[in-house]
């Protein structure tokens, strides 16, 4: 069990049933479960959209994609079934807080789902759950067979003449799955090898039908817009960024922890006040604003509101809500190795600028820590990372090029101080005395 | 090939929820390997069966996800998770501790079929890192002091 936190600049949305016993149906019910499914049983379907499409959800699982607008490229009519999948794959390095609606409130990703699948006149929704998070999965399998003893899942639910089934899956180790259309070859029973885009999921999903897929956050938040309103929602946050989200704070800060906070709050505040700061008198160096596939950014960049736009700004990414803080103690070429290492890990190998790019630049990564580096390495890692950008068949390869070329173009003095056989200038530090919180 | 009542009747349950019964396939092969240690000849070629796979196409989904294995590991498997947010707080002292503790390397095994040792990708506790994953237990904001007792009650346990 993961533990929580609090500071009084929070504003609970998603987590205001965190540690209320909401896992427990009846407990759901009497913290106002299951009525906005209620409520969205008795609107029209075109209404759920515009509702949630005025509430300025965007989604939470990195892109930022209009939420309501990703419903609305579902066709009304299909010849095949249509689908709503919960992205529940949760593995982007610096992100930890899908784990904690799944914990805490996992009815509010059913009725998430639920709302969803109104809205696009889906019959059958599926929550994927990453293979690690066994604890959580059992968490929902519970939920789901709660919702469907008190009849609210199955035939004509809450009397509406309607029929709509969810179903669990679970996953069984890897990052890629995470990507929508790699998590639909999953669920079918394959590989995650990225699916050739278009046709979009919305259109040509899960077995050929069209497919709504949403991050487990995002679901999450539905419910309360339906409930509170789009107006109430959108107005949390800044323009065009609605609501609130889960900010993973993590690394090296007196406070980590999963902070719900509103969109466009300032990352530094985050970092200094609600993270606490940084620990034994260390001084910044740099934060990874939303898991590892952002671009670093640096402490004088770090004054921005933390929405999708204005961290797009500078050149960087809002992201999936993991904010990772580094430490001057700590070496930037290292930790541009670790984040490559992770990515090579991860290629699913399909197309070769991810899969033989992550393997050149791990290998180039970990010469060049070591002290075989020569200057020319500097200007490839860079020229390697940018021919892969654009040019891979899925993100993956983006994700793992873009926080390269920041870290080269914004630290290349650290990546020079390794040249010509020197050891790594922190490597003594980072031995001598592991910062253990 | 003999499974658990509760692994037939999840399975059962399971193979309904979907319009092609290979959809089952992930889920059911974690709960296969939870139940029989590893993906065995046997089990591969009794879940193929059931699911009207080849072998073969099982073999290839096995090999893509990192938890399914078909070698068996140890009673308690160590996960530690070196990825960026651990990293920072010591997640690499947590795995070199390991190492020397077991007297084993990276995805090595104790004689006594005790522990297996393997370094992780991020496994979703960064905001409590540095943090382990023994089997599906987490184990977060370790110290290398506390992650041996967290692997003295596992040795206590699984010698009972
Ligand atoms: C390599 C890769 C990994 C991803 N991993 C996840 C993940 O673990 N969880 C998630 O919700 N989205 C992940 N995404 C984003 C999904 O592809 C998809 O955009 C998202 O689930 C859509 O939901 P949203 O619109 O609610 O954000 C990943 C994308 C890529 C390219
Ligand atoms: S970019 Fe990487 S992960 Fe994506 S399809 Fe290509 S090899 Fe696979
Ligand atoms: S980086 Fe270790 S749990 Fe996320």
């Amino acid at each position: 069990m993961a533990t929580l936190v609090s500071h009084p600049d929070e504003v609970r949305v998603i987590s205001k049933r965190f540690g209320q016993g909401a896992t427990n149906i009846d407990r759901y019910l009497e913290l106002d479960g299951y009525k906005a499914v209620q409520k969205a049983i008795a609107m029209a379907p075109d209404a759920i959209i515009s509702e949630v499409k005025n509430s300025g959800l965007r989604g939470r699982g990195g892109a930022g994609f209009s939420t309501g607008m990703k419903w609305s490229f579902v066709p009304k009519e299909s010849a095949k079934p249509k689908y709503v999948l919960c992205n529940g794959d949760e593995s982007e390095p610096g992100t930890c807080k899908d784990r904690l609606i799944f914990e805490h409130d996992p009815h509010s990703i059913i009725e998430g789902v639920m709302i969803a699948a109104l809205a696009v006149g889906a019959k059958t929704g599926y929550i994927y759950v990453r293979g690690e998070y066994r604890y959580l999965l059992v968490i929902m399998q519970k939920a789901l067979k709660d919702a469907y003893a008190k009849g609210f899942l199955g035939k004509n639910i809450f009397g509406s003449g309607r029929d709509l089934d969810i179903h669990w899956h679970g996953g069984a180790g890897a990052y890629e799955v995470g990507e929508e259309s790699a998590l639909m070859e999953s669920l079918e029973g394959k590989r995650g090898i990225p699916r050739i885009r278009p046709p979009f999921p919305a259109v040509v999903g899960l077995w050929g039908g069209p497919t709504v897929i949403n991050n487990a956050e995002t679901l999450a938040a539905v419910p309360h817009i339906i409930l509170g309103g789009a107006e109430w929602y959108s107005q949390l946050g800044t323009p065009k960024n609605g609501g609130t989200r889960l900010f993973c704070l993590a690394g090296n800060l007196n406070k980590p922890g999963v902070y719900e906070l509103p969109m466009g709050y300032n990352l530094k505040k985050m970092v200094y006040e609600v993270g606490g700061g940084i620990p034994n008198g260390r001084k910044l160096k740099a934060v990874v604003p939303g898991g590892s596939s952002t671009p670093v950014l640096l402490p004088e960049e770090i004054d921005v509101a933390m929405d999708f736009d204005s961290v797009a700004k500078t050149g960087s990414m809002l992201g999936s809500g993991g904010v990772v803080v580094i430490d001057d103690t700590n070496c930037i070429v290292k930790f541009a190795l670790r984040t490559m290492k992770f990515y090579k890990h991860e290629s699913c190998g399909w197309c070769i600028p991810c899969r033989e790019g992550t393997d050149w630049l791990e290998k180039t990564l970990k010469r060049f820590h070591s002290g075989g580096g020569v200057k020319k390495d500097i200007d490839n890692i860079y020229y390697l990372s940018e021919n892969m950008l654009g040019k891979t068949f899925c993100p993956l390869g983006d994700a793992a090029a873009m926080p390269t070329m920041a870290f080269v173009k914004k630290f290349r003095k650290e990546f020079e101080e390794h040249l010509d056989g020197k050891p790594c200038p922190f490597e003594n530090v980072a031995a001598g005395e592991p910062v253990l919180a | 090939m003999k499974f658990s009542e509760q692994f037939e009747t999840r399975f059962a349950e399971m193979v309904t929820h979907y319009p092609t019964k290979r959809s089952a396939l992930v889920p059911t092969l974690l709960y296969a390997q939870d139940e029989i240690g590893f993906l065995s000849d046997e089990v591969i070629e009794e879940l193929a069966q059931r699911l009207s796979l080849t072998d073969l196409e099982v073999r290839n989904v096995i090999s893509y996800y990192s938890m399914l294995t078909t070698k068996a590991r140890g009673k308690y498997n160590v996960q530690v998770c070196t990825n960026i947010a651990c990293m920072l707080v010591g997640g690499e002292e947590l795995l070199k501790h390991c190492k020397k503790k077991l007297g084993v390397k990276d995805k090595g095994t104790t004689a006594d079929q005790m522990f297996s040792l393997e370094e992780v990708e991020c496994i979703g506790a960064c905001s409590w890192a540095p943090a382990v994953q023994v089997n599906y237990d987490f184990h977060e904001n370790l110290t290398p002091a506390k992650l041996d007792q967290v692997l003295d009650s596992y040795r206590k346990k699984g010698t009972q």
